[in-house]
């Protein structure tokens, strides 16, 4: 299903039916995070994806054009480059572990530790959030302060223009 | 390598090749489309189909999600899987339609400036730019520029 | 969209209770799927769908761009300011224990609590403020060329 929808992204030429497919291909990624037990990434990616994302690409699309030109090159070398390195990342998996294996390296280190020390250091049900928060309190200060830069910086980008145009309007929003 | 095509070796490994795919698919659009804003939607399916790769890599067999009952009586038998993923590919999601959006915010400016968002249509017009600039000024370095 | 009846109906119902869905995510994401970040996203997606059903004035006037950018800084605020108060107490940075120290996990509580405030009030803001900078440009499209 993910692999249908994302090829028929590549057919389409209407920009909007592509918003509304990129919300689809984010539905599916979110049940398919259920049944990998990842329960409050399947929230975010429902969320985020389905919601926030489609509205932000219609908006882009109202301010832009609705239509794909169709393009002149030929495709030959990007499929080559496609092929090549899509052959690479699956040489690359030969050598992983089994799908659900116990003794994953994934398993074995950290993981289990965080499991196990949770529940008396920090006495949350939500694994999750204890780590999130807690033990990993740095990485999630970042990706705060990641999330702040960028919206500044769509501040700064797409404010500036619509103040020197409507001069005149200026009188209640003078922070914007 | 050391390692049989078993039933079992092709199972275990084809959601990696699963992932693959769909981030080759990702990898296509953005290197052989024109329209940039769907070079941004690629961005998004190559980056989701690197999150199910991280989330695939954090589960256990017959595992449930990492929550613990309500009054943190944790049953010891009970399997959960990798929590640690999770939270990396969480915060990531978040912070990837911060990115989009800033994204999209450039393709709009871009818009304003060039009046299209077809790649091959704005290097046209910016070859057209640098050739009048050279045209003014060629001479004025001497024929360098 | 003046015409659409069963749309702004509808639209009134649901964004109380979706903010009130996202409080509960906020608050309750210690117990049960949830957090900061999507609570965030979804009180955002309150206001984006009360802006699209209705019009972007509309949104301004409950929630003014001037405030959405405050916010943006306070709940970035809020995250580190929490790292520095456990500094001050004599703990490492945003190391909870510090709030209650003959009660380690209690102060874990309070200080994911306080975290999880500063993620949600920073991803709500940056949400709604990106959505005023986009619907807040003149669009090409009229609404009957979709």
């Amino acid at each position: 299903m993910l692999v249908l929808t994302a090829i028929a992204v590549v057919r389409m030429r209407s920009l909007f039916a592509i918003a509304m497919l990129s919300g689809v291909f984010s539905l599916l990624s979110a049940l398919l995070f259920v049944t990998l037990d990842a329960v409050d990434v399947a929230f975010t990616e429902a969320a985020v994806g389905a919601g926030i994302s489609t509205v932000l690409v219609l908006g882009t699309l109202a301010l832009t054009s609705r239509f794909e030109k169709p393009t002149k090159r030929s495709p030959v070398l990007p499929l080559f480059v496609v092929f090549v390195t899509g052959a690479a990342l699956i040489y690359g998996t030969l050598d992983m572990p089994n799908f659900g294996s116990p003794e994953a390296p994934a398993q074995m280190h950290v993981g289990p530790d965080y499991l196990e020390d949770s529940v008396h250091e920090i006495n949350i049900p939500n694994v999750v959030t204890s780590i999130l928060a807690s033990y990993r309190g740095y990485d999630t200060l970042g990706e705060t302060a990641v999330v702040f830069t960028a919206g500044i910086g769509v501040l700064l980008l797409l404010s500036g223009l619509r103040r020197r145009r409507r001069d005149d309007e200026e009188d209640e929003s003078e922070e914007v | 390598m050391g390692f049989e095509l078993t039933q079992e070796y092709i199972l275990g490994h084809l959601n990696y090749w699963l992932f693959s795919v769909l981030m080759m698919t990702g990898l296509y659009i953005v290197v052989a489309k024109g329209n940039l804003v769907k070079k941004i939607v690629g961005l998004n399916i190559f980056q989701t189909s690197v999150f199910m790769l991280y989330i695939s890599m954090g589960k256990v067999t017959d595992g449930t999600a990492p929550i613990f009952p309500l009054d943190m009586d944790v049953d010891p038998d009970v399997i959960y899987s990798n929590p640690l993923p999770h939270v990396l590919i969480l915060t990531a999601i978040v912070v990837g339609v911060a990115t989009t959006a800033l994204g999209l915010a450039l393709i709009v400016r871009i818009q304003e400036e060039f009046n299209t968002i077809e790649e091959d249509d704005i290097l046209k017009i910016e070859r057209a730019i640098v050739q009048t600039e050279n045209a003014i000024h060629g001479d004025a370095m001497g024929g360098r520029a | 969209m003046r015409h659409h009846l069963i749309l702004r109906v509808i639209t009134k119902l649901l964004v109380g209770a979706i903010m009130l869905f996202a409080f509960y995510v906020q608050f309750h994401g210690d117990f049960s799927p949830g957090g900061g970040f999507q609570a965030g996203v979804i009180m955002a997606v309150a206001f984006i769908l009360y802006g699209l059903v209705f019009s972007l004035h509309n949104v301004q006037q409950v929630f003014p761009p001037w405030l959405v950018h405050k916010l943006v800084a306070l709940g970035v605020l809020i995250y580190a300011g929490t790292g520095i108060v456990s500094l001050f107490l004599g703990y490492s940075f945003l190391d909870y224990g510090a709030f209650t120290p003959d009660h380690p996990s209690h102060g874990q509580h309070y200080g994911i609590f306080a975290v999880e405030l500063g993620v949600g009030i920073t991803v709500t803001a940056v949400m709604v403020a990106i959505y005023y900078a986009f619907a807040g440009r003149p669009p090409r499209l009229s609404d009957e060329e979709w």
